[in-house]
C-alpha cells in the first residue's frame, strides 16, 4: 500500500479566525475513497478534523466536499483517479461552520418552499392509485435526488444570490408537477415563477454535470421555464 | 443551556421516526387538539440509514396470497421466537401502510396496467414485496420526509445528538440532547417520547450499515432499566461487497440471481434448500430464496470446506446476474449495477459479483409491549431499535421496511394519546438529570486521555465479529463477554482530545462508543446464555446444535446494572396461533406445507 498526500482546508472558529490549509499523508490502494482517507485522518492523525458522512455508498447525501474545486461525494471519489495533489474544501456557496461542515439550512428551506409533497384530495384512500410505467418514467429521474447539495455548489447563480431556489428544489418541484397522481402544480408555480425561481438560472448546466445520481436538474429548470412561461401566458389570457 | 417544551419528542428521523411524527400529528388533529411534536435527529432526516434499504417492503397484495401465509412465513422465519399476536397485527396492517405511502407519492414500481408490481423475497412463500426499483428505502424515506414538511406542528431539531432521557417515578419526562452545531446542552420537557434510533450494526467490524448505526436509543433505554430483548440474534446478510460490506440487495436473488461457489456450483442445494431450481425460474423458499440466516450459514460451511474464492483479501462466493440481461438489470437493479461498478469495478451485466455475508440488522432491541410502549410510562420505541417481537430469531427480508411504517404509526398514535392525558413535569426534575449529563460530558472532555478511544472501538468490533459471528462457541462467546467487560473498564479512562464545542464529532463518536459497549455486553450475555441453536444464533458446541424448545422457547431479557455486570432473565414467547414446528425450506418445506394444507 502506498501513501498519498491530501491537503484539507481547515477552519476552527474557536481557535483562529482564518481558515488554513493542512497536509496529511494517507495510505491508499485501488479502492481507497476520499471518505476512507478522511476517516484515516480522523482516527490516526488528527481527531479534530470534522466532516459529515454516513452511508458510504452514495445514497445518504452527507459527504459532499470540493475536490480540486469540483463538488463531489467523498464516498464516491477515489484517490486512484487523482495522480497529483488533492485539495479538499467545504462545499462552495454555503456558510462554513467548521472544517468541511457547512450550514445546509438555506438548502432545506428552499426544498420546503416548493411544497415537495403529493397534493391530492384523496390522500387517505384505501386503494393505491394506478400509475403506468410510462407515467412513472416521466418523473422518476427527478425523484432520485439525494439532497447532497453538490448542484448548489456548482451553481454560479446560487453563489451570487442564495435566495435562488436552486437546482435541487426546482427538480423536486418538477418531480411532483410531472407525477400523474399530483394536483398541486398551480400551488407550486408561483414559487417557481418568482425572479428567484426558475428565471434566475442562466443555464450554465454545471449542476447536472456534478450530480452523482444523474438527476439532471438543469433539464428540470429548463422545462420549468417552459411551464412558467405557459403559466404566465395562460394567466394573461384569462385576464 | 436551552430549554424547550414539546408534547411529544421523537428521537430519530429515519422511517420509523418520520412515520411516528406524522401519525402523532394526525392523531392530535383527529382529537381536535394541538400538540407540538419535536423530531430530533443527530443527522438530517434524509441521511438516516433507512435510505440504504434496497429490496422492498412486504404486504399481502395478490388475490392468491393470504394473511395467514405471511403470518406463517414470518413465524417460521423467526424460528418460532416471534410474538405471534404482534405478527398477526403486523400482517393485517401491512398493506394499508404501503397504500398510504403510495398516496403520499412513493414511486412504487408498477405493472403495465398501472397496478403495484411485487417481487419475490427470501423466506416468503409468494411474491408480496413492493419495491421502488432497488432503492425502496431511499424512496420511502424521502416520501416520508417530504410529506412531514406539510405538518407545521412537527418541528425538526436537525443535528441534535441525544444524550439521555429524563425519567421520574417510572414515567418519561424529558429528553436531553446536544446541539451539534453549537455544543449547547438542550433540555426538552415532554409528555411522551418515541425512540426510533435504529440498530447497532456498527458494533461489528464487517457490516452493511451506515456510520450512524450505533444503537444510541437502545443504550439510553437500557441504562434506565428497560430490558434489551433477544440481542443475541444478529442478522448476517448473505450478500455484502468484500472490503466495504456495502449491501447488495436480496432482490437480486428475487429477480433470479444465483449463488455460486468458486467451482461455479450452486452450493445451496447441499444445505436443505434444494433441489436446484432452473436458471431464470426462481422459486419461493427454494435455493437462493431461502432465508438469510440459512444462506449466511451455508457460506460459512463452504468457507470451511475451502470452496470459496478470494477477492481483495476476502473469502467470497459469487452472485451471478448475467442471465437476467442488461435491460432487466437496468430497470430493476440499477443501483446494484452502480454500486458494483463504483466500489469493486465489476459490471454485473458481464461478470458475477463477488460477495460475502456482513452484519446487517439487529433483530433484538428495546423491549416493548405489542403497542410499542416500554416499561417506562410514555416511552415508546419503534423500528430497528425496538423489539416489539416481530422478528424473533431471524428477520425475513422486506419485513423491516413495513415494520417501521406499521409500528412507527402505532407508536406515534399511542404517544399522542398518552401525551394528551399527561402534564409536563416540574422543570427542576429534568434540570437535575441534565446536570448529571453535563458533569459526565465535562469529565469526558477533561484532561489528557489515558486510553485511546479508537483502539477501544477497534477491539470492540473485532471482538464482536470473532465472538458473535455466524457460528458461535461457548469458549468464543465467553472470551468476547470478558473482553467487552474489560473494554467497558478501559472506556472510563477515555478522554476526548478535541475540546471545542462547535461540531465536536470526536466527542459524539466517543459517546457512541460508550453506548455500543453497553449494548455489546447485552449481546454477548444473551448469546452465551442461549445454549441452543435457533435462527441466526448457531452454536458449534456439542448438544447445542439444535433448537431446544423445552429450555429456550424464551426471549432473553438483559438488564443493565450500572458499572456492575448485566443480568439476564427469560421471558415466555407468545405462541398462541402456531405451535412450534420444524423449520424447513426447499423440497422438505413444500412437503410440510402440503401436509398442513391436507389437514386443514
Amino acid at each position: 500500500m502506498s501513501t498519498k498526500s491530501i491537503r484539507i482546508k481547515r477552519y476552527l472558529p474557536e481557535q483562529a479566525e482564518e481558515a488554513f490549509w493542512q497536509r496529511y499523508e494517507v495510505p491508499v490502494d485501488d479502492s481507497t475513497s476520499l471518505l476512507d482517507a478522511l476517516n484515516h485522518v480522523k482516527e490516526e492523525l488528527d481527531s479534530s478534523l470534522s466532516y459529515r458522512w454516513s452511508c458510504r455508498m452514495a445514497i445518504c447525501g452527507s459527504c459532499g466536499v470540493m475536490v480540486n474545486g469540483i463538488p463531489k461525494l467523498g464516498c464516491k471519489t477515489f484517490l486512484r483517479d487523482y495522480p497529483d495533489e488533492v485539495r479538499i474544501e467545504p462545499l462552495a456557496h454555503f456558510p462554513v461552520r467548521r472544517d468541511l461542515m457547512v450550514d445546509m439550512e438555506i438548502f432545506l428551506e428552499h426544498l420546503a418552499a416548493v411544497k415537495p409533497w403529493l397534493i391530492d384530495e384523496a390522500s387517505n384512500a384505501a386503494e393505491p392509485n394506478r400509475q403506468t410505467p410510462a407515467q412513472l418514467a416521466r418523473y422518476k429521474q427527478f425523484a432520485n435526488c439525494i439532497n447532497c447539495g453538490l448542484c448548489y455548489s456548482a451553481c454560479p447563480q446560487f453563489g451570487l444570490n442564495p435566495e435562488f431556489l436552486g437546482p435541487a428544489a426546482i427538480a423536486l418541484a418538477h418531480r411532483y408537477n410531472l407525477d400523474s397522481r399530483d394536483h398541486g402544480k398551480a400551488q407550486r408555480m408561483p414559487e417557481l415563477n418568482r425572479h428567484e425561481g426558475v428565471w434566475s438560472c442562466t443555464f450554465v448546466g454545471f449542476c447536472s454535470e456534478v450530480c452523482p445520481k444523474h438527476v439532471d436538474p438543469a433539464a428540470a429548470v429548463n422545462q420549468g421555464k417552459v411551464e412558467s412561461a405557459k403559466h404566465t401566458l395562460i394567466a394573461l389570457f384569462r385576464g | 443551556m436551552q430549554e424547550r417544551d414539546f408534547d411529544i419528542v421523537i428521537v430519530g428521523g429515519g422511517g420509523a421516526g418520520l412515520r411516528a411524527a406524522i401519525a402523532a400529528a394526525e392523531q392530535a388533529r383527529k382529537n381536535g387538539t394541538h400538540q407540538r411534536i419535536a423530531l430530533l435527529s443527530k443527522v438530517y432526516p434524509m441521511r438516516s440509514h433507512t435510505v440504504a434499504a434496497e429490496g422492498g417492503a412486504a404486504a399481502v397484495t395478490s388475490a392468491e396470497d393470504s394473511l395467514q401465509a405471511h403470518f406463517d412465513d414470518t413465524v417460521a422465519g423467526s424460528d418460532w421466537l416471534a410474538e405471534q399476536g404482534v405478527v398477526d397485527y403486523f400482517v393485517h396492517h401491512a398493506h394499508r401502510e404501503l397504500v398510504q405511502l403510495e398516496r403520499w407519492g412513493c414511486p412504487w414500481s408498477r405493472q403495465q396496467d398501472g397496478s403495484i408490481q411485487v417481487r419475490r423475497f427470501g423466506g416468503m412463500k409468494t411474491a408480496r414485496t413492493w419495491f421502488a426499483a432497488d432503492k425502496t428505502g431511499f424512496h420511502l424515506l424521502h416520501t416520508l420526509f417530504q410529506t412531514s414538511l406539510k405538518y407545521a406542528e412537527i418541528e425538526r431539531l436537525d443535528e441534535y445528538f441525544v444524550l439521555d432521557i429524563a425519567v421520574h417515578d417510572g414515567s418519561v419526562i424529558g429528553v436531553i440532547a446536544l446541539q451539534v452545531a453549537s455544543g449547547e446542552l438542550t433540555l426538552l420537557r415532554t409528555k411522551a417520547v418515541v425512540l426510533a434510533t435504529g440498530g447497532a450494526g456498527r458494533l461489528f467490524r464487517f457490516n452493511t450499515n451506515a456510520g450512524i448505526v450505533t444503537g444510541d436509543g437502545m443504550a439510553i433505554a437500557y441504562r434506565h432499566g428497560v430490558a434489551l430483548r433477544d440481542m443475541e440474534f444478529v442478522q448476517y446478510h448473505p450478500t455484502g461487497l468484500p472490503g466495504s460490506g456495502i449491501l447488495i440487495t436480496e432482490a437480486c436473488r428475487g429477480e433470479g440471481g444465483i449463488l455460486l461457489n468458486k467451482d461455479g456450483y450452486r452450493y445451496l442445494q447441499d444445505y436443505g434448500l434444494g433441489p436446484e431450481t432452473p436458471l431464470g425460474q426462481p422459486q419461493n423458499k427454494f435455493m437462493e430464496l431461502g432465508p438469510r440466516d440459512k444462506l449466511s450459514q451455508a457460506f460459512w460451511q463452504e468457507q470451511q470446506a475451502g470452496r470459496t474464492g478470494t477477492f481483495a483479501g476476502s473469502d467470497v462466493v459469487y452472485l451471478d446476474l448475467r442471465h437476467l440481461g442488461e435491460a432487466v438489470l437496468k430497470e430493476r437493479l440499477p443501483f446494484i449495477c452502480e454500486l458494483a461498478k463504483s466500489y469493486i469495478n465489476v459490471d454485473p451485466v458481464r461478470e458475477p459479483i463477488p460477495i460475502r455475508p456482513a452484519v446487517h440488522y439487529t433483530m433484538g432491541g428495546i423491549e416493548t409491549d405489542a403497542e410499542c410502549e416500554t416499561r417506562i410510562k410514555g416511552l415508546f420505541a419503534a423500528g430497528e431499535c425496538a423489539s416489539v417481537g416481530l422478528h424473533g430469531a431471524n428477520r425475513l427480508g422486506s419485513n423491516s421496511l413495513t415494520e417501521l411504517l406499521v409500528f412507527g404509526r402505532l407508536a406515534g398514535e399511542r404517544a399522542s394519546q398518552q401525551a394528551a392525558q399527561r402534564d409536563f413535569a416540574d422543570p427542576h426534575l429534568i434540570q437535575e438529570q441534565a446536570h448529571r449529563q453535563q458533569r459526565s460530558l465535562a469529565t469526558l472532555c477533561q484532561g489528557k486521555s489515558e486510553e485511546n478511544w479508537v483502539a477501544v472501538k477497534r477491539e470492540l468490533i473485532q471482538t464482536m465479529e470473532s465472538g458473535c459471528g455466524i457460528y458461535r462457541t461457548e469458549a468464543g462467546m465467553r472470551a468476547a463477554l470478558d473482553s467487552v467487560r474489560r473494554l467497558r473498564e478501559r472506556y472510563r479512562q477515555v478522554r476526548v482530545n478535541d475540546k471545542s464545542r462547535i461540531y465536536n464529532t470526536e466527542l459524539l463518536e466517543c459517546i457512541e462508543l460508550g453506548f455500543g459497549l453497553d449494548i455489546a455486553e447485552a449481546t454477548c450475555l444473551g448469546a452465551l446464555e442461549r445454549r441452543e441453536s435457533r435462527g441466526a444464533h448457531q452454536r458449534l458446541d456439542q448438544d447445542m446444535q439444535q433448537r431446544d424448545d423445552t429450555r429456550f422457547l424464551k426471549h432473553s431479557l438483559v438488564f443493565h446494572h450500572g458499572d456492575a455486570t448485566a443480568e439476564l432473565q427469560w421471558q415466555d414467547v407468545d405462541v398462541r396461533f402456531s405451535a412450534p414446528a420444524e423449520r424447513v425450506y426447499g423440497e422438505a418445506g413444500s412437503n410440510t406445507e402440503g401436509q398442513r394444507g391436507a389437514r386443514s
